[in-house]
């Protein structure tokens, strides 16, 4: 696997709803690749840390997600697609220590209202759109050149 | 220090990674909020938590640590031992408590990694 000059490189990946054994696998795979790719360390932590927080999202909250890893030789970029029960208010989602987590997912070391600001924290470029009822696509980018 | 040697201070009994005693350790951080961890460690850091589970061992992972203590004599199920070799991440168990392995390593002279507030003397209220 390389990046060349203008080549972009980019893969897919399906998250599960509610499968907690598999939960972190995707971000694994994605910190893997980017370590084949050559890229520096710190952004491939950033990368992970913002994937693994928005995967523990998805199998937390939603149904299932796709994921996709694009990297050119300026960009990280990654896109969580979720079908779900999507954010009513995003704005409130986005505060540290705001969470509608449950007892279980809270045992789980997570569901402290971190995610997404943490998320936000590790990113470059970072959008959220969420509908009711439908889900939510994150977009998030980290600049490496 | 190496982390036989917190092995040592904390009479700590070892899961997985016996042959990745020889890291260095640089700095320590404390939670049971993987969340926590993945917003205030850096990486290289000793990650000391009371929560076993496949997520302690993937924000180990994911975080770039260096190792995991699981405190207050908790013992990790087979599947955590089995993620935690498999993802090369030592993993070692210590009867003492939270706040006090945190003493023991600190007073060791293990720094923190977790920079949440620079404490400022203003900060500091007293009551009389």
């Amino acid at each position: 696997m390389t990046v060349g000059h203008e080549e972009t490189f980019s893969h897919t990946f399906t998250i599960r709803g509610k499968d907690f054994l598999a939960a972190g696998r995707v971000s694994t795979e994605i910190k893997g690749m980017l370590k084949e790719l050559g890229i520096d360390a710190a952004f491939i932590r950033r990368v992970a840390i913002a994937c693994y927080e928005a995967e523990m999202n998805v199998v937390m909250y939603a149904n299932d997600a796709t994921v996709t890893l694009s990297v050119t030789p300026r960009l990280i970029r990654i896109t969580v697609d979720d079908r779900g029960p999507g954010i009513p208010d995003v704005g409130l989602a986005m505060q540290e220590g705001y969470s509608t987590a449950t007892h279980e997912m809270r045992e789980m070391g997570f569901g402290a209202g971190m995610g997404l600001p943490n998320i936000k924290k590790n990113s470059d470029e970072f959008t959220i759109e969420s509908t009711v009822g439908k889900g939510t696509l994150l977009r998030i980018a980290v600049n490496i050149g | 220090m190496v982390l036989s040697d917190v092995q040592s201070l904390l009479q700590c009994e070892v899961f997985s990674g016996i042959k990745f005693l020889d890291r260095r350790v640089m700095y320590g951080c404390a939670s049971d909020l993987m969340s926590d961890v993945l917003a205030f460690s850096q990486s290289g850091a000793l990650l000391l938590t009371g929560l076993v589970n496949l997520q302690t061992i993937q924000t180990a992972h994911i975080a770039e640590l260096n190792g995991i203590i699981i405190v207050r004599g908790k013992k990790p199920d087979q599947r955590v031992i089995d993620s935690a070799n498999a993802k090369g991440i030592p993993l070692l168990g210590t009867p003492y408590s939270m706040y006090e392995a945190c003493g023991i390593l600190y007073r060791a002279g293990i720094p923190s990694t977790m920079k949440c507030v620079e404490p400022s003397a203003s900060s500091t209220t007293t009551h009389e």
